[in-house]
């Protein structure tokens, strides 16, 4: 088998394995609760056989491995069970959520990646320089920013002193457009603000850690042009880090979206999970939790693979 | 540039000072109890209450100091905790390997694959939001952070000689934690203890905005911005308050961490 097959087979099987012990992780998280779930609905005044009752509709009298294995088989066919909220499907009322989250989390990607690598290369241009020195002083507090404050911060200035943007991004049915993209602005800027200090960041390491590298040097002074030395010496050889950095972001920002939807009541999956949190739905927070982890995990597979992949170097450790 | 930084440093942790000194105080230095109604709703600032009062009424100023002091409080203990456990499991997996290094290394990365703050939530959904809850899973979440990085530290120490010397002279683990590993990894380790406290405060708040932290009315920075919400709609910016005593919080830490960082690295170089 080729090395580079072998290896992104051996990652894949690491992540799969991974997500696994997550999945037992998240089920054990949901089931040690004082009591169980029966009693945790009906309260402390129900009668114990109303609590009996409402076990074994819940399938709680059967043991915990069995409905480990049973959950994890429905997750695997898209079947999460039933929310006790309002006794309706799971999957039904991740499915919608879960587009709305991946389409605000792909809007601040398109924003904050080109955009920190941009800054990120002048920084690392400018090393040790004032541009530098302001760049790095600027994302050092941004880093520091709870997601809230600016997204409220942004909401003082835009919506309500200027009143240019909505408050709240609540997209109704068939809206179009240029009112979704309104909806969409806010949140999606809070998030690239808060992504932007980071990714920025990493971005400026990975390319001085490549500027230093013997052969830049030698380009250097060959005498070519700094923008040559920067595209066909430095760039070529930065790829790979930066891809994983693109990466990552999308790993941070699945996460990302939980508090800024909540910030503007953005009907995603962030929302909807913090909800079943607070309702202590448990099948819907499994649920959630599973997906949130699925696409984490991922995400940190592929920053993983197209790292290696961009510098074969890696797939011979020392 | 040498200047402004040597001023920033200073300044960060006068601050700082100054905020641990006023949240340890509270109880004595604000003009209001925790939870007293001092006035009408969002009245504006005034001589009496300084930065106004809250959604209830009660006074900003009084507010602040308990939600910095129970912020602080929580993040400190968490990550003091945190710091212990972290500690003394990786230097345990340094100076033992072996299985008890592989299952904690192992237990860390599945740990460390759930994205923190959907684990916090799958944790508080069972557990409910009560403070022992929050510091055990903040400590939980900032122990494998501690652990990844303490470890690596401590296996760089065990390949020098004068360990294999300790070890030869047959001194036991707490020999080598305290006169061995931890002397020579203390400055990085403290760096990461201020990242870490930054992070757990940042953390908390943010659990407390979103309902499920600390509870009312009991005050936190975090569950303060979610009070007063409705603030905003009005033009007030009465939620930013705390929200901006969060981010002055965190800001100092990490110009502090940055400060003993270039400090340490000027003394490498010095030595070397």
């Amino acid at each position: 088998m080729p090395p580079l097959l072998s290896l992104v087979l051996r990652r894949s099987a690491y992540a799969l394995l991974t997500l696994v012990a997550v999945s037992v992780l998240i089920f054990i998280g949901t089931e040690i609760l004082p009591g169980d779930l029966a009693q945790v609905i009906l309260g402390q005044t129900a009668t114990p056989e109303t609590v009996a009752a409402l076990r074994r509709e819940l399938g709680l009298d059967r043991p915990a491995p069995q409905r480990y294995v049973e959950w994890i088989l429905g997750a695997f066919n898209g079947d999460f069970g039933v929310s006790l909220a309002n006794r309706v499907p799971v999957a039904e009322l991740v499915g919608d959520r879960l587009g709305k989250t991946l389409v605000l989390a792909a809007t601040a990607a398109a924003i904050s990646v080109p955009l920190s690598l941009i800054l990120g290369i002048v920084a690392a241009l400018h090393r040790e320089r004032p541009t530098d020195h302001a760049i790095s002083a600027v994302t050092l507090a941004f880093v520091s920013f709870p997601e809230f404050l600016i997204g409220y911060a942004l909401v003082i200035v835009f919506a309500i002193n200027l009143g240019w943007l909505p408050a709240l991004s609540t997209v109704r049915e068939g809206a179009d457009l240029t009112q979704w993209l309104r909806a969409i602005a806010l949140p999606a800027t809070t998030l690239s603000l808060v992504l932007l200090a980071h990714t920025m960041r990493l971005t400026r390491t990975a390319i001085v850690n490549v500027l230093s590298a013997d052969y830049v040097q030698m380009a250097e002074l060959k005498g070519l042009s700094p923008a040559r030395v920067i595209v066909r010496h430095a760039f070529p050889n930065a790829i790979g880090p930066i891809l994983s950095i693109v990466m990552l972001t999308f790993a941070y920002l699945v996460v990302g979206v939980v508090v800024v939807e909540v910030v503007f009541n953005y009907s995603g999956m962030g929302k909807l999970m913090v909800d079943a949190v607070s309702n202590r739905d448990m099948p819907l927070v499994q649920a959630c939790g599973l997906i949130f982890s699925a696409i984490y995990i991922v995400c940190n597979l592929l920053a993983d693979l197209l790292g290696i992949v961009a510098n074969p170097r890696l797939l011979h450790p020392k | 540039m040498r200047g402004r930084r040597s001023l920033l440093a200073p300044i960060a942790a006068t601050f700082l000072a100054a905020l641990a000194l006023a949240s340890l105080l509270a109880p004595w230095i604000a003009p209001h109890a925790e939870t007293a109604i001092a006035g009408d709703p969002w009245a504006p600032w005034s001589a009496k209450h300084w930065l106004g009062t809250d959604s209830l009424g009660r006074d900003m100023v009084t507010r602040l100091l308990y939600g910095a002091r129970n912020t602080i409080a929580i993040a400190l203990a968490a990550s003091l905790l945190s710091f212990a456990i972290a500690v003394v499991l990786a230097f345990a997996a340094a100076t033992y390997r072996g299985w008890i290094d592989q299952l904690l290394s192992r237990t860390v990365d599945v740990l460390m694959s759930i994205p923190t703050l959907i684990f916090a939530l799958v944790v508080l959904s069972a557990l409910g939001s009560s403070v022992p809850v929050l510091i055990g899973t903040i400590v939980l979440l900032d122990t494998t952070r501690f652990y990844r990085l303490a470890r690596a530290l401590a296996v760089d120490v065990m390949a020098f000689e004068f360990v294999e010397t300790a070890r030869l002279r047959g001194e036991g683990f707490w020999w080598f934690l305290r006169r061995e590993i931890l002397p020579n990894v203390s400055a990085p380790l403290l760096a990461e203890f201020g990242l870490r406290f930054s992070f757990a405060a940042l953390f908390l708040s943010s659990l407390s905005f979103l309902g499920l932290g600390v509870q009312p009315p009991a005050a936190d920075l975090g569950s303060m911005v979610k009070e007063n919400v409705q603030a905003i709609a009005f033009g007030l910016a009465v939620p930013l308050l705390p929200a901006g005593l969060l981010a002055a919080l965190a800001i100092a830490v990490n110009v502090l961490v940055d400060w003993h960082n270039r400090r340490d690295a000027a003394r490498m170089a010095q030595a070397r």
